[in-house]
């Protein structure tokens, strides 16, 4: 990667998604040593409203620090689907989730379809760490950080004793990308 | 426990917390507040970390009492801060007039958000441009510093606080939204790495100090309250004892002198960044998150072969009136974005005399400003 990345993790106020970028801006900044900007825009509310955290990575100084050309977006809501997407570079990637997000339009982007809210909820047993799987999906999906520097981040800001269920959701973020790419692979055959 | 540290250290910060955390490297140790969007964050760090320093952190009733408290401390000997977003700045500027005429030092940030009122709790604005210089009335001079980066949030708090001390004076840290609530990388300097200013204290006995003697230059020294030091302050006009006087010359020279105290040592407290101005034909000016912005359209512009080139002042007020007209007189068009609409671009204009036409390009909504916009309007004053 030598010019900038782009990504925006969009969702509803109380989704996590500010910490998720904060996890990932800090894992490329501090712990891969390259430059990255967080920025968040989201509503008054405590809950609810839309919440949007951009992440910006780059080996080189980084001036604008919100996403416009989007390399990555990460969609938690319809809402932020539809309202993104647009901005989405030609050949980026879509990530939505698939309990939250019913009407999906294709276009000059690759769809990623899996189900993170489902998966915290069953796989994990608590609908919160929803961000943390989005995030481990993320990294599966696109190796903008690596898995040594997330990890770290997480356990960096995870609260004392939820280390595990939070390395945990990270995990099964990964292998939902990595089965989803699996099922895809078999399909083509 | 110490805050500083032998070493430096890479942290991964908002804005805000750099600027608490400059504000303490500066030797910040009392902080008045009352919490206020976008700006929170700057009490919640120094409310956790003033008193494990030995310092005092107090939330107060409102604004008001806030910028009071901060002066009270000042007086006391103690570098102090409060931190607020345009609702709460408009609620300080009576007392912000009471630490310029008493020439208190204190630092006061300013993260702005829309306004007016309660405006845009959590949207990013660049409108109180103006009300740093005159929010508080009658003839006063104030230094306002404008940080564009997180490390920049860090630095210019404890520049701040170095020309509060150095020239008794109330400093305005005037960022807003984008730069407060942005994390990126802060390499906080070692203990020793910043020079760190206190205030001129006096050398006479007790019995003879005069808290406003200007005989020994524009910046009278400052005694500690509690020192044995006594003396009076009053946001009356005064002469050097600190008693009221309405005499008409004292008081006019006493004006003069303080807007001199700033006005006449310019070099020592403008600062500023330029990007590609060496050939600019069209110059932009911008400050905080806007001047990023305004950098990338610079980048953009120079790759399809336009000579942009971007001034940004990081100290906003005095304004840099001599830079400003040179290259405004080289250029062939200026070009001023802001998150507002159109305050920045009055000082451009009054400084390049309408040598040059000068546009702006405006958002009060509460968005950033992109590099195509600025782009697109750079592109325009080409083709004018």
């Amino acid at each position: 990667m030598s010019g900038r990345y782009e990504i925006r993790l969009g969702g509803s106020g109380g989704q996590g998604l500010i910490l998720a970028g904060v996890i990932l801006g800090e894992a490329a900044a501090i712990h891969d040593g390259k430059n990255a900007v967080q920025t968040q825009s989201y509503g008054p509310e405590a809950r609810g409203g839309m919440s949007k955290s951009d992440v910006i990575v780059s080996n080189e100084e980084i001036d604008y620090p919100k996403a416009y050309r989007m390399d990555l977006l990460l969609a938690l809501t319809q809402a932020s689907f539809s309202g993104y997407v647009k901005d989405v570079k030609p050949g980026g990637l879509v990530v939505y989730d698939t309990s939250l997000v019913r009407d999906v339009c294709e276009g000059n982007y690759r769809l990623v379809g899996i189900p993170i809210v489902e998966t915290a909820t069953r796989a994990i047993g608590k609908s919160m760490v929803a961000n943390v799987v989005s995030l481990g999906a993320i990294v599966e999906l696109t190796g903008i950080v690596s898995k040594e520097a997330v990890e770290k981040s997480l356990m960096g800001r995870a609260p004392r004793g939820t280390e595990e269920i939070n390395r945990r959701a990270l995990h099964a973020g990964y292998d939902l990308v990595k089965n989803a790419e699996q099922k895809t692979t078999a399909g083509n055959r | 426990m110490t805050e500083q540290r032998e070493t430096r250290r890479i942290r991964f910060i908002q804005g805000n917390e750099a600027c608490a955390e400059g504000a303490l490297y500066a030797g910040c140790r009392f902080f008045a507040g009352y919490p206020i969007t976008p700006s929170s964050e700057i009490a919640e760090v120094l409310g956790e970390k003033l008193p494990r320093l030995g310092g005092r952190f107090i939330q107060m009733e409102d604004e008001i009492a806030a910028m009071a408290a901060v002066i009270g401390a000042s007086l006391a000997g103690v570098k102090s801060l409060t931190a607020t977003s345009g609702p709460g700045f408009s609620l300080k500027q009576e007392n912000i007039g009471y630490a310029c005429i008493t020439e208190v030092p204190c630092v006061i940030v300013n993260v702005q958000r829309g306004g007016p009122s309660t405006g845009l709790p959590t949207g990013p604005a660049q409108a109180d441009i103006l009300q740093t210089r005159w929010g508080t009335h009658g003839d006063h001079p104030i230094i306002v510093v404008t940080p564009s980066t997180v490390a920049e949030m860090f630095t210019e708090t404890v520049r701040a606080f170095n020309l509060s001390e150095k020239f008794r004076t109330p400093v305005v840290v005037l960022a807003d939204e984008i730069v407060g609530h942005m994390r990126e990388k802060l390499v906080v300097p070692a203990t020793g790495e910043i020079e760190i200013l206190g205030r001129a204290k006096p050398a006479c006995d007790p019995s003879e100090y005069r808290p406003y003697d200007v005989s020994r230059g524009d910046v009278p020294p400052m005694a500690n309250f509690g020192e044995g030091y006594r003396f009076h302050v009053t946001g009356l006009s005064h002469d050097a004892t600190g008693f009221p006087t309405s005499d008409a010359a004292t008081v006019h020279a006493d004006q003069v002198r303080m807007t001199r105290k700033i006005y006449g040592r310019l070099e020592e407290i403008e600062k500023s960044e330029e990007t590609e101005t060496g050939d600019a034909e069209i110059l932009l000016v911008a400050i905080g998150s806007t001047a990023r912005s305004a950098r990338s359209a610079v980048r953009l512009a120079r790759e399809r072969g336009l000579r942009a080139g971007l001034f940004r002042p990081i100290t906003l007020w005095p304004f840099p009136d001599a830079r400003v007209r040179d290259l405004a007189k080289k250029a062939l068009a200026v070009v001023v974005p802001e998150m507002n609409l159109g305050q920045l671009a009055l000082e451009v204009e009054r400084v390049a005399h309408c040598d040059v036409p000068i546009t702006g390009v405006h958002s009060a909504g509460g968005e950033a400003i992109s590099p195509a916009q600025i782009l697109a309007a750079v592109e325009k004053a080409v083709v004018r």
